[in-house]
């Protein structure tokens, strides 16, 4: 069965890792419906989060791919539940549409946007949520004509209390050195 | 260790000297030049071998890799000198060949201007290695080059890319050089866990059906000897995969031959009736397994496996035993009990008894006209006391040299497995002679993937390398034909071949050839070649329209394996 997994990988800041992470959902015919990646706050280690539909079986596969890959430091993958998750919009109207009623500036209130930017010409709402959520409010202020949308790729974080990354640096790099 | 100061270049042959690098296949250009420049200074201390054309190289290196378990190193220039590379290192990436391939690039400058011979060789390779990297810095050759050994080396190995841009070559740098141990984000191998030894020992110690499937993982972690301990103490068949050939000498009595498509009746048939399969070293590949969904659907599969992205991909796991087989198999020996299995045992001899009649010895002892493959491999591997390494091609002849040619020795097969690369033989068999001077190697291809690297036989001769080539011609690519007949109704769509004369053209080359047509003359022919101190091209002309079986049609279940058309 298809559904959203969220996957996040761990990885040392390399050129071209992203083209190496990105072929192995190429290979599969899988599509990425988002992507995101930054440094993490341990500095050199960077985050990837992608988001895709697939079956966890094919999750799981793509995971221990990506894994394989030298410079990844680690890869997980969760479905949505597990994670708390958002994705910021940004929407650009005309300010006619300030002017000629106050539905705008309710739809910013009810939905817990706001505003960035106002000019002679526009004005620049800014929204962070869920996909359905961005998109419904651009549902609502597209009738006022959305002049531009745009909507960014997820950033989520999982439910545990730590972000265990420096752990497992840590756990890593005992485990290497027992080895020889 | 004091620094000193050097070009890049000279960093780039130093660097492969601190590696134990003996030889280098390459082919020089303009954007290598200056790494061939200071390869000039070396040539007492490391063998460098031109190659005809790229594509040479890296199979050649790899066949010197498969026989040493060692890196092969391969050099070649910019834009094509880089992309003929390439279906050789994707050879190397699905048989787990460890390679070290140095591509010159133009000046940085340059890099994506579309300058004379530039392509984007990190893109390109970036599917099909292990691992790459572009070097614009001096500083980064030593500490670049120690990692792609260790990477191509370590673990399950695998063909790795430097690609470095011409003024690295050409800047200087403190030259200072540390062997790498440990990559934080790379981990070569789990420790084997005790816990699923046990769990496994149980299963093999209650198993009533058991099966041991070995692959390639035995030949690269060097447990040949613990297999064969392993096979023993339980007294379980092992079957092997075409890359696991030669793990377990071919006459062991509890070696039941081969699996997979082409593989023998007993191993294909008897794996739907196992109760347990212990796969070590070995993949599941779809020629092996056939139709996955009905694959062993009676066993508890216990996989003994390097790599974590190999558990569970094709078949299920019910114990995985991450790590080295070297240790995972002498755990796993220490922890079961001794038994035998002798009724199950016997099942395999019945098969074999029944393939034989129906097959093998038509194939091997044939009574009609035709010369067969099968009679060619045998008197060969008789004649060289099954000691030889054997490199072979694709298609056909190599499944009946697979079958057919019985081995000794451990590491006396080459061949192209998971890629199916026609044209490997002739260039691997060369890297194979450079690997192990001391031993014969005999590379048997066919007449369709002879003339896919055949200039090549210019290296041989240049390098006078003794290979002893035999070209089995049917004057067909003789495995589609195989397929038109059986299931395209022998609609022999661009199979058949007009050849040129094989013999002539070696002798053009400076290369003794022979050609045999008729039964009487081969076993002579084949001690000739043998006995000839240098390279030797025997063509055999073969039965045109002869078949390999048994097979196990694309999408069918191995225990529908077919005897006969």
């Amino acid at each position: 069965m298809k559904q959203e997994y969220i996957i996040t990988i761990f990885s040392e800041n390399h050129i071209g890792l992203l083209t190496r992470i990105t072929i192995v959902f190429t290979r599969r015919k899988v599509n990425i419906e988002s992507l995101t990646v930054s440094e993490s706050a341990l500095p050199g280690v960077f985050k990837f989060t992608i988001v895709i539909k697939s079956s966890k079986e094919q999750t799981q596969k793509i995971v221990s791919q990506i894994e394989k890959q030298i410079d990844v430091l680690k890869a997980f993958y969760h479905t949505n539940d597990e994670m708390v998750y958002q994705e910021i919009a940004l929407y650009k109207v005309p300010i006619e549409a300030l002017y000629e009623s106050d539905s705008v500036e309710k739809m910013v209130r009810n939905a817990g946007a706001r505003i960035l930017e106002i000019t002679r010409e526009y004005v620049v709402i800014e929204k962070t949520g869920h996909k359905e959520e961005t998109q419904a409010l651009f549902e609502e202020l597209n009738k006022f004509r959305v002049l531009q949308f745009i909507r960014s790729g997820r950033v989520a974080i999982t439910r545990e209390p730590f972000e265990r990354l420096s752990e497992f640096l840590k756990e890593r790099d005992a485990f290497l050195n027992a080895l020889d | 260790m004091t620094t000193q100061k050097v070009t890049g270049s000279q960093a780039v042959i130093l660097s492969l000297l601190e590696e134990g690098v003996d030889t280098i296949f390459g082919y020089p250009g303009g954007a290598i030049m200056p790494i061939y420049d200071a390869l000039y200074d070396h040539d007492k201390n490391v063998k460098h071998i031109l190659t005809r054309h790229e594509q040479g190289a890296v199979h050649a290196a790899e066949g010197y890799a498969r026989v040493t378990g060692k890196a092969g190193i391969c050099f070649a220039t910019s834009g094509p000198g880089a992309t003929n590379l390439i279906t050789g290192i994707a050879d190397a990436m699905i048989d787990s060949t460890p390679l070290v391939c140095i591509t010159g690039q133009v000046a940085s400058p340059l890099l994506g201007t579309d300058a004379f011979q530039e392509s984007d060789v990190i893109s390109i390779s970036m599917p099909v290695t292990k691992w790459n990297y572009q070097i614009t810095h001096p500083e980064e050759i030593p500490e670049v080059i120690a990692q792609a050994f260790y990477i191509a080396q370590s673990g399950r190995p695998g063909p790795v890319l430097i690609d470095i841009t011409k003024d690295a070559q050409v800047s200087e740098l403190d030259f200072e050089y540390k062997k790498c141990t440990k990559i934080r984000s790379y981990v070569p191998e789990m420790p084997v866990d005790p816990f699923k030894i046990k769990e496994a020992a149980e299963i093999i110690d209650n198993a009533k059906r058991p099966m041991i499937l070995f692959g390639q993982g035995v030949l690269i972690g060097n447990a040949e000897e613990e297999l064969k301990a392993f096979v023993e103490k339980t007294g379980i068949p092992a079957a092997w995969t075409l890359l696991g050939l030669s793990a377990l000498p071919s006459d062991h009595p509890l070696n039941v031959g081969m699996l997979g498509m082409h593989g023998n009746y007993g191993p294909n048939l008897l794996t739907n009736e196992a109760d347990v399969i212990i796969a070590v070293g070995m993949r599941f590949d779809d020629r092996v397994t056939g139709k996955v969904s009905v694959y062993a659907p009676e066993a508890k599969i216990i996989h003994l496996e390097i790599d974590p992205a190999e558990i569970d991909k094709i078949k299920k796991a019910t114990v995985p035993v991450l790590g080295n087989s070297k240790k995972s198999l002498k755990m796993l020996t220490d922890n079961v009990k001794e038994n035998s299995h002798t009724e199950w045992l016997n099942r395999f001899h019945e098969c074999y008894e029944i393939e034989n009649q129906k097959i093998i010895h038509n194939e091997l002892f044939p009574e009609k006209p035709g010369l067969t493959m099968g009679e060619v491999i045998r008197i060969t591997g008789d004649k060289t006391n099954h000691e030889a390494i054997l490199v072979s091609d694709v298609g056909q002849h190599q499944m009946i040299a697979s079958r057919y040619f019985k081995f000794r020795k451990s590491k006396s097969n080459v061949t192209s497995g998971g890629l199916g690369t026609m044209g490997f033989a002739l260039p691997a068999s060369m890297g194979a002679q450079l690997g192990q001077p001391d031993r014969t190697v005999i590379a048997v291809i066919g007449d369709g993937g002879f003339q896919m690297t055949i200039q090549e036989l210019g290296t041989i001769a240049q390098n006078k390398l003794p290979v002893k080539i035999i070209v089995l011609n049917n004057h067909f690519l003789g495995m589609v034909r195989q397929w038109q007949q059986l299931f395209f109704e022998k609609r022999y769509s661009f199979t058949e071949l007009q050849n040129p004369d094989f013999i002539t053209i070696a002798k053009g080359f400076g290369i003794t050839g022979h050609r045999v047509d008729v039964r009487e003359g081969l076993e002579d022919g084949i001690q000739k070649m043998i006995d000839h101190p240098g390279p030797y091209l025997l063509e055999v002309t073969i039965e045109k329209e002869d078949n390999v079986f048994p097979m196990v049609p694309t999408g069918a279940s191995v225990s529908d394996v077919m005897l006969e058309p």
